[in-house]
């Protein structure tokens, strides 16, 4: 057994103890176990994978077995304090769809995802080859990942769909990486919120 | 040993009989004096009287839930597959108990038994019972075995609806309820089918108003009927497909009313058997607790309200093939659950049997229950 990923302690880093926390794609839901150790947070997952429900189980956290290219249909507004999207992004169909299903779910988004504009990867690619490496471990024919990204990818996304980034924190082999962060990070993990929250707030308190 | 028992299995099983004196008040607004239930155990309670599950039955079944009969091994309970040492809901870890409801016709007192008021059998004169009182009477069986908290009740359908509505009446006497291919309440379709059940009974020339004991008959035709519309909602059309297809008895088409398609003579067969055994005015009754159960209904219809009270733990378990109680429906009680912040686990099994899967040994479905409750019995005091 693998020690926690190393995006687990960046996101732990970034939450208010006892949080309420809904993690997408939860896996077998070692995330919510460290998260619940650590910070006390409360927390439910949803994963799809048969296989791994019984694992969430023993793991001790609150498992729902649904799809999430469905949608959070069944999630309340603003039910959750942070909803977790944890290396799933790149996997899903509809990935617009949950980023913004998110934002109506969870007063903060946090999401990681491999960055598909690390060097290495940028090198395979510049020598004709897709990168395969231990953040993007598939051959092309082989792969779940549908919908690749680089960092600046993903910023551009954010801006032009009025979603806000708190805070963006570049990983590589755990450490963080804050110069040329699109060229050394190899994990990327953000922060965001919605615009239109943001500004209804005032008004809310 | 028999070579046809299934293995792990408890082994023989004797019922038991509890009787209660004390008046039990009814949702209906009318009381039963007295009343005796039925019901097994597997297993051991041990000191701490912690681990006792409560596993409540649905339409037909009782509370033969596990292990056989020594005079009748064949006699395997309802829901040996799940039941038993080293089985997922293990008898070497839990005290396991089955209980026929009351109004039921396995033995505990129902329409068939004798109303010590008038000596007759009560017939037509039995109360409408509902999950409510189920689970009382229920509730009045864990104090006379001197538990004063289950470890878990659990149930599938309607033995669903009797765990969820434990959460609700009796928030503090268990740790966690395991719903079961259950549903919040009976759509009107569901109704529907109850009610096409109801009237093939209802008028079978010997159902006699109810008191067809007295007149040394029963409403064999009826229950075949009603029990043959009850089996085509528990199986899925894949299933019923892939099982019988268009095949025909005799190889070909006979231009007669006699079954000729394989699906004819099943049902006719599953119809048959059931009015052997099963009393009419039971089903009549059951089938009328499943009608109105409803925990929103007191709320405005707003299902989280109903189970503000509810401490458990839950398992919600849905099949992908279940149009009776769909998982749609299960989804209804894990959002109020979610509402209330309760921990909750869900599993939404992708099998093709319908709502007949409950009952079945699907591995990841035996494997989330498991793991659920070797959960529960690491936590327990």
């Amino acid at each position: 057994m693998k020690g926690p990923r190393a995006d687990f302690a960046v996101i732990a880093g970034r939450m208010k103890p006892g949080a309420k926390v809904l993690d997408l794609g939860c896996g077998d839901g070692s995330l919510l176990r460290y998260l619940r150790e650590s910070l006390g947070v409360r927390g439910y997952g949803i994963e799809l994978d048969d296989a791994k429900i019984p694992t969430c189980v023993k793991n001790g956290i609150n498992v729902l077995q649904m799809d999430l290219e469905s949608g959070l249909s069944g999630f309340d507004p603003e039910s959750f304090d942070y909803v977790i999207l944890s290396l799933t992004l790149q996997a899903m169909k509809n990935s617009e769809r949950i980023l913004a299903e998110m934002l109506r779910v969870g007063r903060e988004g946090i999401v990681s995802f491999p960055n598909f504009g690390y060097w290495r990867n940028r090198i395979q690619l510049a020598l004709g080859r897709m990168p395969v490496n231990d953040d993007f471990p598939h051959h092309w024919y082989d792969t779940p990942n549908i919908h690749l990204c680089t960092l600046s990818d993903f910023e551009a996304f954010c801006a032009e769909r009025g979603i806000e980034i708190l805070e963006r924190i570049a990983l590589h082999e755990g450490r963080e990486v804050s110069m040329l962060a699109n060229l050394r990070g190899s994990l990327a993990v953000y922060r965001f919120g919605s615009d239109v929250h943001r500004i209804a707030q005032p008004f809310a308190a | 040993m028999d070579s046809s028992i299934p293995p792990r299995s408890l082994g023989p099983v004797t019922p038991q009989r509890a009787a209660f004196a004390e008046p039990l008040p009814l949702r209906s607004g009318r009381t039963l004096a007295a009343y005796e239930l039925v019901y097994e155990t597997y297993g051991t309670l041990n000191a701490a009287r912690s681990n006792a599950i409560l596993v409540c039955h649905a339409l037909n079944a009782s509370h033969h839930v596990a292990g056989w009969y020594a005079d009748d091994p064949q006699d395997v309970g309802w829901w040996d597959n799940i039941i038993g040492p080293g089985k997922p809901v293990d008898t070497d870890r839990f005290f396991v108990i089955g209980v026929n409801n009351l109004g039921g016709c396995f033995g505990s007192t129902g329409p068939m038994s004798i109303d010590p008021q008038t000596g007759q059998p009560y017939g037509s004169t039995f109360p409408v019972v509902t999950v409510e009182d189920w689970v009382a009477a229920q509730a009045r069986l864990a104090d006379h075995l001197g538990i004063e908290r289950f470890a878990a009740v659990m149930g599938g359908s309607l033995g669903g609806m009797q765990a969820l509505s434990w959460t609700r009446q009796f928030p503090d006497r268990l740790r966690h309820a395991l719903v079961i291919a259950c549903a919040p309440n009976l759509s009107a379709q569901n109704i529907a089918f109850n009610e096409v059940a109801r009237q093939a009974i209802l008028t079978d020339p010997d159902f006699h108003a109810g008191d067809y004991l007295a007149h040394g008959l029963t409403p064999v035709r009826g229950l075949r009927v009603a029990r043959m519309v009850g089996h085509i909602t528990y199986l899925s059309d894949d299933a019923m497909a892939s099982k019988f297809g268009r095949q025909l008895r005799a190889g070909r088409i006979g231009y007669s009313f006699d079954p000729e398609f394989q699906i004819e003579s099943y049902l006719g067969y599953q119809g048959g058997k059931f009015a052997e055994y099963f009393d009419a005015n039971t089903y009549l009754r059951i089938t009328k607790a499943l009608d109105y159960f409803d925990p929103a209904f007191d709320f405005d219809g707003d299902l989280s309200a109903s189970l503000a009270n509810a401490r458990a733990g839950f398992l919600v378990i849905s099949f992908t093939t279940d149009w009776r109680f769909a998982p749609e429906r299960s989804r209804e009680i894990v959002q109020a659950l979610l509402r209330n912040q309760l921990d909750v686990t869900y599993g939404e099994i992708d099998a093709p049997h319908g709502h007949d899967a409950f009952l079945l040994d699907d591995p990841r479905y035996h494997a989330l229950v498991r793991a659920y409750l070797e959960r529960v019995h690491g936590a327990l005091a």
